[in-house]
C-alpha cells in the first residue's frame, strides 16, 4: 500500500479524535437543551487565545493555563446559556440558533478588535514521531488520545453518576422530569457548563497544532455541525462515528486532490446524506 | 388605504430625485442600501415563513460568479449573463429544496443543509482559482460606460438601475404573496401538517418560495458585484455574509416590505459611520455591535424595527373612521 495514503488514513484517524471531541459538547447541549450553539467553535477560539495569552505572553506553564482556559469557557458557556438562550427558551428553536449566531458575530469580531487580524503561535514544538517510513505528529496523537479520554470521562459521568442521570433523564423527557424533582434550570446550566469546558478542552489540543486567528472558528465550526447533524443531532455515538467517516473524507480526498475539494466532497455528503438518513446516520 | 399610496407616492418622488439632492459618497452608500436591501428583501420573502437559510451566500456568489466569469471569459453580456446566473441559483435551490421540502426538513435542520450550501459553493470558488482567482477575488473586465456591460462611470446611472430592481422585488415581493397565497404561506409557516390537512400543496409553496428567493439573490450579488467591480468568495459568499443577510433582515424587520431595506440602511449606516469615525484600525467593531444588535434583537425585538414601529402605528388610535371602500 501506499505509504503517503496510510499516513493520510491514520491522520484522518487522529483528526476524527480531535473532531469527534468538538462534535460531542455541541451535541451534549443539543441533547439536552434543544438548542445549536451555532457560535461553539469562537467559543472554541476563544479558549484557544486564554492559552496563547497566559502561556506565550505571560509565560504561565502550559497546563496551567490549559485548565484556566477550560474554567474560562465553561464559564462561558455557563453564562451565555444565562444570558441569551433563557430567556428566549420558549420561543422558535431556530431563533436561538440566530440568537448564538448574534454571539458568533460578537466573539469573532471582537477578537479581530483586540488581537488585529494576525496569527499567532503559542510556541510549543511537539516532536515528530517516526514509525519507520512513516511521520506522525506527537502533537496529534497527543490531541486523539485526549480527546478520547475526554469522551470516555463524558461518557463515565453521565453514565455513573447521579448529575449525569438527571442529565440524560432530562434530554429523555422535560417535562416529567420536572414532577420527578430535577431541578431543570439548574440541569441546563450544568450542562452548559460541561459543553463549554468540552470547547475549552478542544481549545487545548487545537492550539498546539494550528495557529490561534479571529477566523479560525469558521475553519471548525461548519464541519462540526455537519458531523453532529450526521450522526443525528444529541446522539453522541453517533456524532463520534460520522467525525471518524468525516475525518477520513477529509484526509483521503485531500491526499489525491487539494483540501477545498476534500471539504467540499464533505459537505456535499453531508447534504446527501441529511436527505437520505435525515435522523442520523445511525437511525434505524 | 389612500394614506398609504401618497406616503409611497412622494417616498418614490424623493427617491427619483435624489441623485439631485445628495452628493457623491452619499449616493454611494443608497446604491448599495439598494442592492443589499433587495437581497435580504430576497432572505426576508422565505424567513417570514420560517424558511430560514443560512446559505444565501452560495445563490448570491452563483449569480455574481455566473455573470461576471461570463463576462470575463467569452464576453457574454450580463443582460444575458445574470438570467444565466439566476437560472442556476434557482436549479440549485430546487436540487436542495425539493429534497428537504419532501422530507421534512425544517428548522435548524434546514439552516444547517443551508449553512452547508454556502460552504460548498465557496470552497468551489476558491477550489477553481485558475478561473476565479480563489481567495484573492476577480474584475469584471472594465469597459467604462456601457449599457451593453452595465457599467456606468457615473453614479447617477447606476442609481436608477439599482432603483428599478429594488422596486421590481418590492414589486414581486407584494405580488407573490398576496390574497390566498400569503394566507397559505402563513399556514405553512405555523404548522406545516395543518396546513397540508387544509389542502395546501405545502411542498410547491415552498418551493416557490425558495426559487423566488434564490433568483434575486442571485440578481442581487450579480449587479452587486458590477457595482463595486470586484469579486471574491468571502464577500459574495460563504458564511460571514450569509449570516449578513439574516442579520440585516431579521434587524429591519423581516415581516414588513421595506423592514429588510432598513436593515440594509442600518447596518450601512453603521459601518460606514464607523469607518468614517474611527478609520480602518477600528476594524471589526461594527461586526462586535452587529452581533450584540442581533442577540439583542432576537430576544426583545423578534419582529424587527420596523415590525414595531408598525405595532406602534396600529396601537395608535385612528384620529379619523378610515371610509368605507
Amino acid at each position: 500500500m501506499d505509504l503517503y495514503l496510510l499516513e493520510a488514513i491514520l491522520n484522518g484517524i487522529m483528526l476524527g479524535g480531535l473532531l469527534a471531541l468538538l462534535a460531542l459538547g455541541l451535541n451534549l447541549i443539543f441533547g439536552v437543551i434543544d438548542v445549536v450553539w451555532i457560535c461553539y467553535a469562537e467559543l472554541v477560539m476563544a479558549g484557544m487565545y486564554a492559552i496563547y495569552w497566559l502561556h506565550a505572553v505571560y509565560a504561565w506553564p502550559f497546563l496551567l493555563a490549559c485548565v484556566v482556559a477550560i474554567a474560562l469557557v465553561a464559564l462561558f458557556g455557563l453564562v451565555l446559556h444565562r444570558l441569551i438562550i433563557e430567556p428566549i427558551l420558549g420561543s422558535a428553536p431556530i431563533n436561538q440558533l440566530l440568537a448564538t449566531g448574534g454571539m458568533l458575530f460578537f466573539l469573532q469580531s471582537l477578537a479581530t478588535l483586540l488581537f488585529g487580524t494576525d496569527f499567532r503561535n503559542v510556541g510549543i514544538r511537539l516532536p515528530i514521531i517516526e514509525l519507520g517510513d512513516i511521520d506522525l505528529s506527537f502533537a496529534r496523537l497527543l490531541a486523539f488520545i485526549t480527546a478520547l479520554v475526554g469522551a470516555a470521562g463524558l461518557y463515565l459521568f453521565l453514565a455513573r453518576t447521579y448529575l449525569g442521570t438527571a442529565i440524560r433523564a432530562i434530554a429523555q423527557d422535560r417535562e416529567i422530569m420536572g414532577l420527578m424533582g430535577v431541578d431543570q434550570r439548574r440541569i441546563y446550566l450544568i450542562t452548559s457548563a460541561i459543553g463549554g469546558g468540552l470547547a475549552g478542552l478542544a481549545a487545548c489540543l487545537l492550539v498546539l497544532q494550528y495557529d490561534v486567528h479571529p477566523f479560525i472558528g469558521l475553519t471548525f465550526g461548519p464541519i462540526t455541525f455537519m458531523i453532529c447533524v450526521l450522526g443525528g443531532l444529541g446522539n453522541m455515538f453517533g456524532g463520534v462515528v460520522a467525525a471518524f467517516v468525516m475525518s477520513q473524507i477529509i484526509s483521503i480526498v485531500g491526499y489525491y486532490f487539494s483540501v477545498e475539494i476534500s471539504y467540499v466532497l464533505a459537505f456535499v455528503l453531508f447534504i446527501v446524506l441529511i436527505l437520505v438518513r435525515p435522523r442520523g446516520i445511525l437511525a434505524r | 388605504m389612500t394614506d398609504m399610496r401618497m406616503a409611497a407616492g412622494v417616498g418614490l418622488a424623493v427617491l427619483i430625485a435624489l441623485p439631485l439632492l445628495l452628493p457623491s459618497y452619499f449616493l454611494h452608500i443608497v446604491i448599495q442600501v439598494l442592492l443589499l436591501g433587495l437581497i435580504y428583501t430576497a432572505w426576508g420573502f422565505m424567513g417570514r415563513f420560517g424558511l430560514v437559510s443560512l446559505g444565501h451566500g452560495a445563490f448570491m456568489g452563483v449569480g455574481a460568479y455566473t455573470s461576471s466569469l461570463l463576462w470575463n471569459l467569452y464576453g457574454v453580456t450580463p443582460w444575458l449573463g445574470i438570467p444565466a446566473g439566476m437560472a442556476l441559483a434557482v436549479v440549485l435551490a430546487m436540487v436542495i429544496g425539493y429534497p428537504c421540502f419532501h422530507l421534512r426538513i425544517v428548522g435548524h435542520y434546514f439552516a444547517l443543509v443551508t449553512l452547508a450550501l454556502g460552504q460548498v459553493v465557496a470552497l468551489l470558488i476558491i477550489a477553481g482559482r485558475d478561473i476565479t482567482g480563489g481567495s484573492l477575488g476577480m474584475t469584471p473586465n472594465a469597459v467604462g460606460t456601457s449599457w451593453i456591460a452595465l457599467q456606468f462611470q457615473d453614479r447617477t446611472q447606476f442609481y436608477f438601475v439599482a432603483l428599478a430592481l429594488w422596486l421590481a422585488v418590492l414589486g414581486i415581493r407584494a405580488w407573490a404573496s398576496r390574497g390566498m397565497r400569503r394566507a397559505a404561506l402563513e399556514a405553512i409557516g405555523e404548522d406545516e401538517t395543518a396546513a397540508e390537512a387544509a389542502g395546501i400543496n405545502v411542498l410547491r409553496e415552498k418551493l416557490r418560495v425558495f426559487a423566488i428567493s434564490a433568483a434575486i439573490t442571485a440578481a442581487g450579488g450579480s449587479v452587486f458585484a458590477q457595482y463595486i467591480m470586484y469579486l471574491n468568495p468571502e464577500t459574495v459568499s460563504g458564511v460571514g455574509i450569509s449570516l449578513q443577510i439574516v442579520f440585516a433582515a431579521i434587524a429591519g424587520g423581516m415581516y414588513s416590505a421595506l423592514g429588510p431595506t432598513v436593515g440594509a440602511l442600518l447596518t450601512l449606516t453603521l459601518t460606514e459611520s464607523l469607518r468614517v469615525l474611527f478609520g480602518t484600525s477600528f476594524i471589526g467593531a461594527a461586526n462586535t455591535i452587529y452581533g450584540i444588535l442581533l442577540i439583542l434583537f432576537i430576544i426583545f425585538m423578534p419582529r424587527g424595527i420596523l415590525g414595531v414601529v408598525e405595532r406602534l402605528l396600529e396601537l395608535r388610535p385612528r384620529p379619523q373612521a378610515a371610509p368605507a371602500e
